[in-house]
């Protein structure tokens, strides 16, 4: 059967493969990841003020306003308006992701390929500086990442880079882990050597032949990445190494502000922005995850095949 | 962040940090893993302290960093000078590495402590609160994920993976704060923060050398209330913490469950006429134990990210509290001699959790 080019995006082509309970959370996972792209980009005409702003047509916010007609979420402890500055930190969160993603997965896949195909020395002196990294606390990593790109206080570009370079250091191990296993595996198969044969430079093996082979399980590390990308941005918020509101909205400085209206029992200040870290969070996993267990056939089931399965299942228990 | 997902083991990710090398990869006795990964500790804690300190002095000296521009600038040169700080970065590296070599990871610079002290008085804390999240973590996940197996593919499944999900990708400081407003403000059944009431902790002030684990100090001051006190309060930080490796474990024990499941002994056991019921309570949940001890230990570096993040959310007073206070007085000195002394911690726990997956399943040896 010949397959469309659509047939060939990463996401689409699984979600034609998927049944069931799978389809259904991958396709969920889809769609909430879906919506938060669109808040993120259209921000400015969905939010009804800006993530600074203090004072409307009728004065100050207030702070501390519990939810009302005019502020659909109520308004913060510094007197921002919750909503506008829940939708607005998408894009803070979106943009950490992006910029993680990229400089983990260019040098991670990088290394991993030259690593794994060259070996020697210099492969196994990376193998030890990457299990050293990896083992480490993300969060610990990015704090001191943070006190060296910006002495701690953040715009939004160096509260952004700070979590993003933190993510990429931890990060970069991982993708690197797995090409360089799958390097060391393909390398030594026949259609690498025929390669060699016909004269294919290194280069050219590495990255006609091997990089196409050894980057199968990347979609699941890149989801890992993504949420863990936001999450340290908003950990790093918590713990008061946010993005000033002025620059950025950002959902862990606003928790972290929260904090203290928890005892007097203001829940509008932490609920939403919380929400929408875990709402985002749920809906990259579920991508995850059920890309995860569709490339793994221990916990693939399809079609006809699962429904004998299940079958059988229920005559057992019955 | 923090919460790392990453440290979600997954049949496709690679095994977690094991020990290569060409020794390694040849075989051998235990004996010779035991070596070899014991001796693999050290470029492990070097490359870790190397990073740190050079990122941590990237951005200049530490005194300057905690006191530039409330001393005269005649005053700070004189203060960098004392400390040693004027020399060239290589040379204070090396000076440093010696330091670490004989066990000194620095006094702090806000209030003169050594930061193996900060260690001794706050890491019973963190311990104490990382126990009780490993507790939450084994009532929670284990089951769960067995449920998960059992019910696999259908709905019920779908609803236990999704939860696992919320576990373990809600930051531990918005889970404590909704904990917080439901059970310490809504109903008033729990403390909000803080490791003990005012005078629980005066008894235990009175004893001699305290453990700074206030479970074992409440048992030992003879107060009856002092220790359901002490149980109180551990309960809402040892669930916003646990329930991230709980999710952890949950996923991890479904898994490999469902992949004992196609195995022949399982088979045998199904053709014998086993109950599902029975087969995944008895035969088949076992074998799927031996990774979580492994992943155990990934979860140390995870409970002590999330330690930082819970014990700010609940003022627990330990070696993340203070990692935090040290970072709000921007003692830079204080945060590197911590960090530097948790890589050590880190790598440690991780050779004796390999060692103890290596005596467990023979496999791992080779």
């Amino acid at each position: 059967m010949k397959r469309s080019i659509l047939g060939r995006v990463p996401v689409v082509a699984q979600l034609r493969q998927s049944v069931g309970v799978q389809r259904f959370m991958l396709s969920t996972g889809v769609i909430i990841t879906g919506i938060y792209v669109l808040v993120a980009i259209f921000a400015p005409l969905i939010a009804p003020y800006s993530y600074g702003q203090l004072k409307g047509p009728g004065g100050n916010f207030g702070s501390q306003q519990a939810p009302s007609a005019a502020h659909l979420w109520g308004t913060t402890v510094g007197g921002y308006d919750v909503l506008s500055r829940t939708i607005f930190g998408a894009r803070t969160a979106l943009v950490a992701i992006v910029i993680a993603i990229i400089l983990s997965l260019f040098i991670g896949v990088l290394l991993g390929l030259f690593s794994g195909y060259f070996g020697g020395p210099v492969d196994r002196v990376l193998v030890v500086i990457c299990d050293a990294i990896y083992a480490f606390p993300t969060l610990l990593l990015a704090i001191v990442i943070s006190i060296a790109i910006s002495g701690g206080s953040s715009s939004f570009w160096s509260g952004v880079f700070s979590a993003a370079f933190s993510i990429t250091v931890v990060y970069i191990p991982q993708y690197f882990r797995v090409v360089r296993a799958e390097v060391v595996r393909i390398k030594v198969e026949s259609f690498v050597e025929s390669a060699r044969m016909i004269g294919a430079g290194d280069l050219r093996i590495i990255f006609r032949h091997v990089l196409r082979n050894s980057i199968r399980t990347l979609p699941l590390i890149i989801t890992l990445n993504a949420t863990d990308a936001f999450e340290t941005l908003a950990g790093l918020g918590f713990l008061g190494f946010g993005i000033e509101p002025s620059s950025a909205a950002e959902w862990g400085y606003d928790l972290q502000k929260a904090l203290s209206d928890v005892t007097s029992g203001i829940w509008w200040t932490a609920l939403f922005p919380g929400l929408a870290i875990v709402l985002l969070a749920l809906g990259i996993s579920l991508m995850g995850e059920s890309l995860n267990d569709l490339a793994d056939p221990r916990l693939r089931r399809r079609g006809a095949a699962a429904e004998v399965t299940e079958a059988d299942a229920q005559e057992v228990l019955a | 962040m923090t919460t790392s997902p990453e440290t979600v083991p997954s049949p496709l990710a690679p095994a977690p940090a094991q020990p290569s090398g060409a020794a390694l990869r040849s075989g051998g006795g235990l004996l010779r893993y035991i070596v070899v990964r014991f001796l693999l500790i050290f470029p492990t804690i070097f490359i870790l302290v190397t990073v740190v300190f050079f990122l941590m002095r990237s951005t200049g000296d530490p005194i300057t960093a905690a006191q530039g521009g409330r001393l005269p600038p005649a005053e700070l040169a004189k203060r960098i000078h004392e400390a040693g700080y004027d020399r060239p970065l290589i040379l204070q590296y090396f000076s440093y590495l010696g330091q670490i070599a004989h066990g000194d990871f620095g006094t702090t610079f806000s209030d003169h402590q050594k930061v193996t002290t900060v260690l001794l008085t706050y890491g019973g804390a963190t311990l104490e609160l990382a126990f009780y999240a490993l507790i939450v973590a084994f009532i929670v996940g284990i089951p769960l994920g067995m449920l998960a197996a059992y019910l696999r593919d259908r709905w019920g499944d779908a609803v236990l993976r999704v939860l696992s999900i919320l576990f373990y990708a809600t930051p531990v400081f918005f889970s404590g704060l909704l904990l917080q407003l439901t059970f310490s403000i809504g109903l008033g059944w729990l403390p909000v923060a803080g490791r003990a009431d005012t005078t629980t902790e005066l008894e235990m002030q009175t004893l001699q050398h305290p453990t700074g684990i206030y479970i074992i100090d409440a048992f030992r001051t003879g107060d009856p209330d002092a220790v359901p006190d002490v149980l109180k309060h551990a309960v809402l930080p040892g669930i916003a913490l646990g329930l991230l490796t709980a999710g952890v474990f949950l996923r991890l024990v479904r898994t490999n469950v469902i992949g004992t499941f196609n195995t022949q002994y399982i088979d045998a056991a199904r053709s014998r006429g086993v109950r599902e019921y029975r087969l995944v309570t008895r035969h088949a949940y076992k074998p799927a134990l031996i990774p979580i001890i492994t992943v155990i230990g990934l979860q140390i570096a995870m409970l002590l990210g999330g330690a930082v993040l819970t014990e700010t959310t609940f003022e627990w007073k330990g070696l993340g509290f203070e990692l935090n206070q040290y970072l709000e007085a921007r003692d830079f000195v204080a945060v590197q001699g911590i960090v530097a002394l948790l890589a050590v911690i880190v790598a440690v726990v991780n050779f004796i959790v390999d060692i103890i997956a290596a005596l467990i399943d023979p496999r791992v040896r080779y």
